[in-house]
């Protein structure tokens, strides 16, 4: 089977834009990736669409309205969290099969403002506060409480990946945000749900990213390898059975059968890789993959915390874009955003905040329900 | 052993049962296979996929505290800050729910803390009108443990 590469890739910069459309957001980030590799909406066999909110509304052929009818197959995915990665997958399914050379990819989400409604039953009973909460906030503090009581994590140290993940955004003109939140801010902020304070939670806005995917061979013959990078792995995975599964979201299970899939497929350990996009929805979701991910001995993620591991300029850093938690998190289109970080360095093209010689790369992310994607990028020499 | 759904109440979950008669319980299902005890009534074995020796059974109503988050912010109209726990029962199944009449302070609970499940009508009606039956979590009564 060829090998599957990405020659273009983009995103616009993320944050909140009522007045346009998602349709216009979306075309947005296609046009670019389409720019970055110098390819036109003619020379695309397919298009998969990753958006999560306006799912049954055909978001991909309201895109191919505003950049070109071409009448080629068009696909919308959802797939929560993953929804963007899960895009990514099918195109290279797609490739990898032999049905398409070319594809394009887009993801773009317009965002509802404040805590999520992560939906349920319709009977007219409000269950959040009897049944515990199932916000977002909540499921994930959940979940680091159960690293916090098993290892002794602190607040302190939960607070520092927003600390970080903060400090990387201030050199990505494309992130939401770019400010130092230093620790006392981030710990003194309010609190939503323990230990997860605001500055702790990914925020909500608007955005979108595409990127353009093709054969190998292809990419050859069109003298696009040169800025092209090699997708060595990509994993899906659902959840598999854990005893607490029904009562507590397990992102753990999910997150390390993907991972171990993954590297196997590219053939390569945890310690081969030069960064990590990992899904950091929530400070706390972070300190988890870092275990997950096999960056660390299970117990030592807060260890790598402390010593700065997962800075710019640590043994393996984490989130350089800002991450879900100062980037912004429009969900169809973070797992194609992270895509876009992970090129951009394999390029060598991410500026100030580039990890030095970064031939090797991974993205990750998980969606509530749930699904884990793991992309395993490789510089091609 | 049996799931009852009254026509007069509603239940909060799926895996509480809220008969006409009697005491509202928690259903679970065990499977014969792989022993795993799952919540609710089942037509398959999640762990194991089992369609053939599945029981429902009753779940305890005493368990230790798993997990939890103090939720300072949740949707309008709901009263903050209430405690978010995750317990373990006794001889299998785990549930989520409201851990009520202790601190909201993260440093006062423990894990392994012993609670007891407590049936309650909550101040709610559904869309048909129906009295509503939640469950909660409270400390275990520390004399009858003895
Ligand atoms: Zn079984």
């Amino acid at each position: 089977m060829t090998n599957v590469v990405i020659v273009g890739t983009d995103m616009i910069k993320f944050g909140r834009f009522p007045d346009r459309s998602i349709e216009a957001l979306g075309a947005e980030a296609a046009l670019m990736a389409l720019d970055d590799c110098g390819l036109s909406i003619h020379d695309m066999d397919a298009m998969y669409c990753g958006n999560l909110m306006y799912a049954p509304h055909m978001i991909g052929q309201r895109i191919m309205k505003e950049i070109g009818q071409t009448g080629i197959p068009v696909m919308n995915v959802t797939n929560a969290c993953a929804t963007g990665a899960a895009a990514i997958r099918e195109a290279w399914i797609g490739i990898k099969a032999g049905v398409y050379d070319t594809v394009l990819c887009v993801g773009v989400e317009k965002m509802p403002k404040g805590l999520l409604d992560p939906g349920g039953e319709d009977d007219g009973i409000q269950r959040e506060g009897i049944l515990g909460s199932g916000l977002m906030p909540c499921v994930f503090a959940e979940a680091g409480m159960e690293h916090s009581l098993k290892y002794g994590t602190s607040f302190e140290q939960f607070a520092g990946i927003s600390v970080k993940n903060h400090h990387h955004s201030t050199m990505n003109p494309k992130a939401m945000y770019q400010i130092e939140t230093p620790l006392e801010m981030v710990m003194e902020a309010e609190m939503i749900s323990y230990p997860n304070t605001k500055l702790m939670c990914s925020v909500n806005v608007d955005g979108s990213a595409a990127a353009v995917l093709m054969s190998e061979d292809k990419a050859r013959e069109m003298g696009l390898l040169n800025r092209a990078v090699r997708i060595k792995a990509s994993s899906l995975s659902s959840d598999p059975y854990s005893q607490r599964n029904h009562a507590l979201s397990d992102w753990n299970s999910v997150t390390r059968l993907c991972a171990r899939q993954a590297y196997e497929q590219a053939g390569c350990k945890p310690e081969d890789i030069d960064l990590i996009e990992l899904h950091d929805c929530f400070a706390t979701a972070e300190m988890l993959h870092y275990e997950n991910l096999g960056l660390c001995e299970d117990g030592q993620a807060g260890r790598l915390v402390d010593e700065g591991e997962t800075t710019l300029g640590g043994r393996i850093p984490v989130n350089v874009s800002g991450g879900l938690l100062s980037k912004g998190h429009p969900i169809g289109a973070t797992g194609i955003a992270n895509v876009v970080e992970i090129v951009t360095h394999l390029r060598d093209e991410a500026g100030e905040r580039q990890v030095k010689d970064a031939r090797l790369g991974l993205t990750h992310v998980v969606g509530a329900g749930a699904a884990c994607a793991i992309h395993i990028l490789e510089r091609i020499e | 052993m049996t799931l009852e759904l009254s026509n007069d109440k509603c239940s909060v979950a799926p895996y509480l049962s809220v008969p006409n008669e009697g005491a509202p319980a928690l259903i679970g299902t065990l499977c014969g296979v792989c022993d795993e005890v799952l919540l609710g009534v089942r037509v398959a074995c999640g762990n194991c996929g089992n369609r053939k020796n599945l029981k429902a059974v009753k779940l305890s109503e005493k368990g230790k505290l798993y997990a939890f988050s103090v939720v300072y912010r949740s949707f309008p109209g709901v009263k903050t800050p209430f405690v978010s726990a995750i317990v373990d029962l006794e001889g299998g199944g785990t549930l989520k729910g409201t851990l009520r009449n202790v601190e909201q302070d993260p440093h006062s609970l423990a894990q392994g803390m012993p609670v007891d499940v407590v049936f309650e009508e909550i101040d709610q009606k559904d869309n048909k009108g129906r009295p509503c039956t939640g469950y909660f979590f409270e400390p275990a009564d520390q004399d009858q443990r003895g």
